[in-house]
Parts: structure tokens; sequence; C-alpha cells
């Protein structure tokens, strides 16, 4: 493998969203907060959503982990604001079929920067830095629906 | 030792990853197998697979001599007493586990404490934790150095006579740390408590001798010394043991059995239920042939001078941390600025190079370094210092990689 393999796991829009993530906060507002981490590697999210009428109106991360897992919580975190909370979850099961390798081009939904991940599915040891988020994000929606 | 000539014997060795010659600095997680360990396991299934103990036929007493052959070598090794303290086991958890439901569960009262160091594998941390939990016993931590290191000064002050249990890893996989054992063992011994080793990492690197050590308890696999996963160690005193339930009920252990009661074989078969892990425990003989035959002190002053050459190596990056004592066994754990060790472990795989990256299964350890994660670097017999330019250079390309975006 050459280094333009890793270039494709290795995107600049992911860099740039790992040098610069965005949402990266708690909120303030009450909220659902997820504490998810993934246990083989300790990578570690904290995600807190608020969502209000079934729409995610807005989303912070803190966290720890690597380019992988923090560039993917600062997409999903972008891309599902302002989105129903099912866009949201139809969202994350278009990204796990990515994950999976599968082609995801005539999805009818702007899958954004997220697509810049699409090449970790050539990587299988690092899909699951890449779902973390997406999984803390099922478990917030599901959870707003008990309260 | 003839480092080339060694690595011949290592088939997988020999194999390109991601188009350039593989360097395996992984053995903290598990070894690499030799031909003579394969073709071990081969021959028994070729040639004298059948369950042992039982059969009356040939194949039956060529397995069972086979497997207690191999209890025989073990023996030898470690040098213990007698075969009947010897057990065969899935691996160190199933070993320590053992212990922790065979005699600490048994034992240990409320009031009572077990001690362990903060620097414990999961291994060797849970099964205590659900002891004690069980029982009503407290845990107490050895405090460590800032380098990684406990004195023994630690340890007087630590153990006193409430204690009734130490459980103690010989050698830290994450700091590389030697812990004085034998040592520790007399400090216990002092105050009436047995002494638990986890010697999953040391056992493979240096000549361990468990007479000499005096612990109660030594607890290991055959994975990362040059055996198949699947078979472990736990060897234990004959007094301790025979006081001792066994864990596992069924065939195999059973000396008696009646509609209402039944009672025990005697030791070691007591805590042997199921049929064992026989090509296993044969693998893990001829593992240990191989080793002795290149002679244990002088893996360890292999490893030692390997250790050394990468602590120097590494040290001279820019923006690298190394964790862990100067004395060590040979596992070096680091980690780089702005780098997180997941992106450096697969910038490196994608150079042939085979490290780990993660908690290392010791999450309070990682808590108390400071850190969610590190990358390891761990060498055995058949590595050399080229694995570790490759390494270094490898180290290089990923902060020149990262380094752009920083």
């Amino acid at each position: 493998m050459s280094f333009d393999n890793l270039d494709t796991l290795y995107r600049q829009v992911i860099m740039n969203h790992y040098k610069n993530p965005r949402n990266r906060g708690t909120l303030t507002e009450e909220s659902v907060t997820i504490d998810m981490n993934n246990p083989t590697c300790g990578d570690r999210i904290e995600l807190h959503l608020q969502i209000e009428n079934g729409i995610v109106k807005d989303a912070k991360f803190e966290g720890e982990g690597c380019s992988i897992s923090m560039s993917s919580a600062s997409m999903m975190t972008q891309a599902i604001k302002g989105k129903k909370k099912d866009e949201a979850i139809y969202m994350s099961s278009i990204f796990s079929k990515m994950m999976l390798g599968e082609d995801v081009e005539d999805v009818e939904i702007d899958l954004g920067d997220i697509e810049a991940l699409q090449g970790v599915s050539k990587f299988p040891a690092r899909i699951k830095c890449a779902t973390l988020a997406w999984k803390a994000m099922e478990k917030a929606v599901a959870a707003d629906e008990e309260e | 030792m003839d480092i080339q000539s060694i690595r011949k014997q290592f088939p997988i060795l020999g194999q390109e990853v991601n188009g350039h010659p593989l360097v395996y600095l992984d053995s903290a997680a598990t070894s690499q197998k030799p031909v003579s360990v394969l073709e071990a396991v081969d021959a028994y299934y070729k040639l004298n697979n059948s369950n042992v103990h039982r059969g009356v036929h040939t194949l039956g007493t060529r397995a069972t001599d086979q497997y207690e052959g191999a209890r025989e070598k073990v023996k030898h090794f470690i040098n213990a007493a007698s075969t009947a303290e010897i057990i065969f086991t899935r691996g160190t958890t199933t070993s320590l586990n053992t212990v922790a439901y065979g005699y600490a569960r048994q034992f240990l009262k409320a009031g009572d404490e077990i001690v362990l160091t903060q620097m414990e594998h999961h291994s060797n941390l849970i099964p205590w934790q659900q002891a004690a939990k069980f029982t009503g016993a407290t845990l107490k931590y050895i405090p460590m150095e800032a380098d990684g290191t406990i004195t023994l000064e630690a340890v007087r002050q630590t153990i006193t006579e409430q204690t009734k249990l130490v459980a103690v890893t010989h050698v830290s996989n994450v700091l590389g740390t030697i812990n004085p054992v034998k040592e520790i063992t007399q400090i216990a011994h002092e105050k009436g408590a047995v002494v638990v080793v986890d010697g999953a990492q040391g056992i493979p690197h240096m000549k361990v001798d468990v007479t000499d050590l005096d612990c109660d308890f030594y607890a290991f696999s055959g994975h990362k010394m040059c055996a198949p996963t699947g078979i472990g160690v736990l060897y234990g005193k004959k007094a301790i043991l025979e006081k001792m339930e066994p864990v596992e009920f069924g065939g195999e252990m059973i000396d008696f059995v009646d509609l209402y009661d039944s009672t025990w074989k005697e030791l070691p078969w007591k805590f042997e239920g199921g049929t064992p892990i026989i090509a296993g425990a044969i693998g893990l003989g001829a593992a240990i042939d191989f080793l002795e035959n290149i002679g244990m002190d002088n893996i360890l002053a292999h490893e030692q001078q390997l250790v050394q050459y990468a602590i120097e190596q590494l040290s001279a990056i820019e923006g690298l941390k190394i964790f862990g004592p100067e004395r060590r066994s040979g596992v070096l754990t680091f980690n780089m600025d702005q780098v997180h060790p997941h992106d450096t472990a697969t910038v490196l795989d994608a150079e042939g190079i085979a490290i780990r990256a993660g908690h290392h299964c010791a999450q309070p350890l990682m808590k108390w370094l400071e850190v969610t994660a590190t990358a390891r670097a761990s060498f055995y017999l058949y590595n050399d210092e080229s694995d570790i330019d490759r390494l270094v250079e490898g180290i290089q390309r990923a902060k020149e990689y990262f380094g752009d975006v920083f």
C-alpha cells in the first residue's frame, strides 16, 4: 500500500474537520446526552442533542479519539442539525452502508462532507472509529423518544 | 543468537504486507509461531489424534503420553516441584479466574484485603474486583513511582496483616516494568498473604523459576511464547491447590460419580474438566523445546539490547514521548504530539509495520498516564535492529504526513 491509499483514508476535508471540529462543546439548553466509547480502542464521545418537535435543533459533542472518529463526529453533528429525527436515522443507515463499501451515490440526500469518509471502508480496522458518533446519535434519538 | 536463522523458522515473517516486507512489532499481543510448533500440532492431528486418559487403544495412549509429556516440559521449564502443580488452562485469563473462583471466593471474607498494582492488565484486575464484591474484601493498590515502577517500601506500606491475597504482574504489558516479584512475595508471605503472579508478559522473555520466586500461583499463556492460542498454564503450590475446590465440573475431572454426590480426581486433573486442549498443550511443549534450545538468558539479553537501541532511536524523534522506566522488558509504549496512536498505527501499517494502538487492556493505567490511548511496539527473539530502523522511518513518515495538517 502506498501513501496514495492513505490519502483515500485521510482526505483533506477529514483533516480539516479534525483540526477545526465543528460543534465541539456542550449544550446548556434542555438536551439529551449520550456517552459512548469504543471499548477496544478507548475512543470516547459525549453527544448532546437538542430535539424539539421531532427536529434536531442543535448538536454538540465532546470527546477524545483519532482523526477518523473526531472528524466523523464533527461531520455528523453538522449533517443532522435542522433535520427531522427520521431523516437523521436514515442518514445513519446510509453511512453504515457507505462503511460496508456499498454504493450510495443514488441516495436522495445531500451527504456533503460525509462523503469524504467513504475511503474508510477500505480500512476495516478503522470503520468503528467512523461509526462511533453515528451510533451515539441513534442512541440519543432513541432516548429522546423514551422521554 | 543468529537472528536471521531464527527468522527463517517463522514462515509468517517472510511475507510482504501492503507492498512492504512485514515488520512484526506486536509480540506482546501475541507472538508468531516457529515451524517446529506448527509441525508438532500438525503431526498430532495427522498421526495421534485421540482423546486422553480414557482410550484403551494405541492412539489414546500416544495422545495421553504427549499431553502429559507437555506437562512434564512445563514443570521443568518453570522449575515446579511436581506436575501436580501444572494445570493446563485456556490462557492467563482462565488461569487467574481459576484462582479468583477457586481460592479468593472460597477463602476470603469481609474485612480482608486484596492488594494489586495500578499497572495490571484487565485480566489481573477484574477477577479480583468481582471476588472483592462477592466476599466483601477490599481492594488496595500499591502506589507507583513517576517512572512506572513500584518500590519495596511502597509494597511494605500497602500490605498489612489484613491482606490475604496479592496479585501482581511480573512484567507490565504497557510500560515494560519488571516487578520484583520475588521480594514482593517475601513481604506478602511475612504477612500471611498468598501471591498470584500474572506471568503473561514475563515467561516468554526471561527464565522463570517458581521455586525461587516462591509465589503461590503463576499464570501464563502459550500464545505469547511461540505456542498456539487457546492453551495456558496455572502453576499453583500443591498444598494450596489441594485445599481448593474445582471451578469447572463435568467429565475428566471426576473420581466417583453418584446420583447425589461425586468426588474429584487428584491434582492436576481435578481442575481440568472436559476434554483438555490436547493439541495446544503439545504445541506448548514444542514451543518450550524451541525456546530452551535458544536459551532464555540469550533471549532476554537480545531483547534488552534491542529495547535500549529502540529507546535511543525513538528518543531522537522530536515530539515523541516514551512511557515507562529505563530498565524494562522489550516493550516500548509511546505517543506523538498531534498524531493520535490509531493514526500512527494506520500509517505504519501502510508501510508493512504492525504495532498496537489503544488502551492495551489497561484502562486504569491509561488514566494514571493521563492519556486515552498509546502506541506500542513490542519485540521478541525474531526482531532485530533493522526492524527498529523501519519503525523509526515509519514514525517519521507519519509525522510528515500529519505534520502537513497541523
